[in-house]
């Protein structure tokens, strides 16, 4: 009982505090860094729960690839003339509501499920994690290729720039999305 | 037996997703939010590949690829909002419906 109260606590030290400045911190540069810290702490628990593979892959693409990408979409987006980024918050009230009831009802479900029969079993290795992807998985491995370049197009079609400076609001329509929109 | 634990863990994390995503207003602190929670739900697949020995872990690699692909194309909706608007709140892109 005691190594599960000191390992929860451990995992809420790693991940928790760190996620919850993600969704509190005022500066938008530091809730992206906070992340970075949350997905650290992730890839500290898989080592623990043996998935040294996943810890490797969690910090080579989460911290090295999306938080990059975050920190540039902050950095492009953000407004030049003040130094930083404040987050407008609303409705906390409604937020930490609709947080808690989920909280509640899922650990009351967990607390109340009987998990003895699940014993520590032994992890796969990262050899059989390479046969299970070729072989067992092998249609929706080639479909996650297939998902990846439709996500490039359409980001590349998405982000391509047309007029060089940002429009103030204009009237909606699907004009930005056509060929040759005039500025 | 720690798979409780985790579990809470886990929870407690999609909580945290689920409040920033009800309190932040700017999209890509939405998108941050949408990471926490997506994370969690990794958390949640090592922890039952541990413990009890579900094939949890090629479902975390692909939950990877998706979480990827959908922060790259969220920010380039991002990208176009704010270069029609000039700022990334999220009301400001009420006319994407239809």
């Amino acid at each position: 009982m005691s190594v599960e109260l000191g390992f929860g606590a451990l995992a809420l030290l790693l991940v928790g505090f760190p996620a919850l400045r993600v969704v509190t911190s005022r500066d938008l540069v530091r809730a992206v860094l906070w992340l970075a810290v949350t997905l650290l702490g992730t890839a500290v628990l898989y080592a623990l729960l043996s998935a040294p593979f996943l810890a490797g892959v969690q910090v080579l693409t989460y911290v090295g690839g999306v938080v990059t990408l975050m920190v540039f979409g902050v950095m492009v987006t953000r407004k030049h003339t003040g130094a930083t980024v404040a987050i407008a918050g609303t409705n906390r009230i409604r937020g930490a509501v609709a947080a808690l009831a989920f909280f509640g009802v899922v650990a009351s479900a967990i607390l109340r499920t009987d998990l003895s029969a699940l014993a520590s079993v032994d992890t796969p290795s990262t050899q059989d994690l390479a046969f299970a992807l070729l072989d067992r998985y092998l249609l929706a491995f080639e479909v996650a290729s297939v998902l990846l370049l439709a996500a490039i197009v359409s980001a590349v079609v998405l982000a391509r720039r047309r007029d060089p400076s940002p429009e103030p609001a204009g009237p909606a329509g699907s004009e930005a999305l056509g060929e040759g929109s005039s500025p | 037996m720690t798979l409780r634990a985790l579990l809470l863990v886990a929870t407690a994390l999609f909580s945290v997703g689920i409040y920033g995503l009800v309190t932040r207003r700017q999209a890509v602190a939405l998108l941050l939010a949408i990471e926490v929670m997506a994370n969690a739900a990794n958390l949640v697949f090592v922890a039952f590949a541990r413990y009890g020995g579900a094939p949890g872990h090629p479902l975390v690699l692909f939950a990877l690829a998706i979480t990827v692909a959908e922060v790259a194309v969220g920010l380039a909706l991002v990208l176009l909002l704010y270069r029609r608007h000039g700022d990334t709140l999220l009301e400001l892109a009420s006319e994407a419906k239809g």
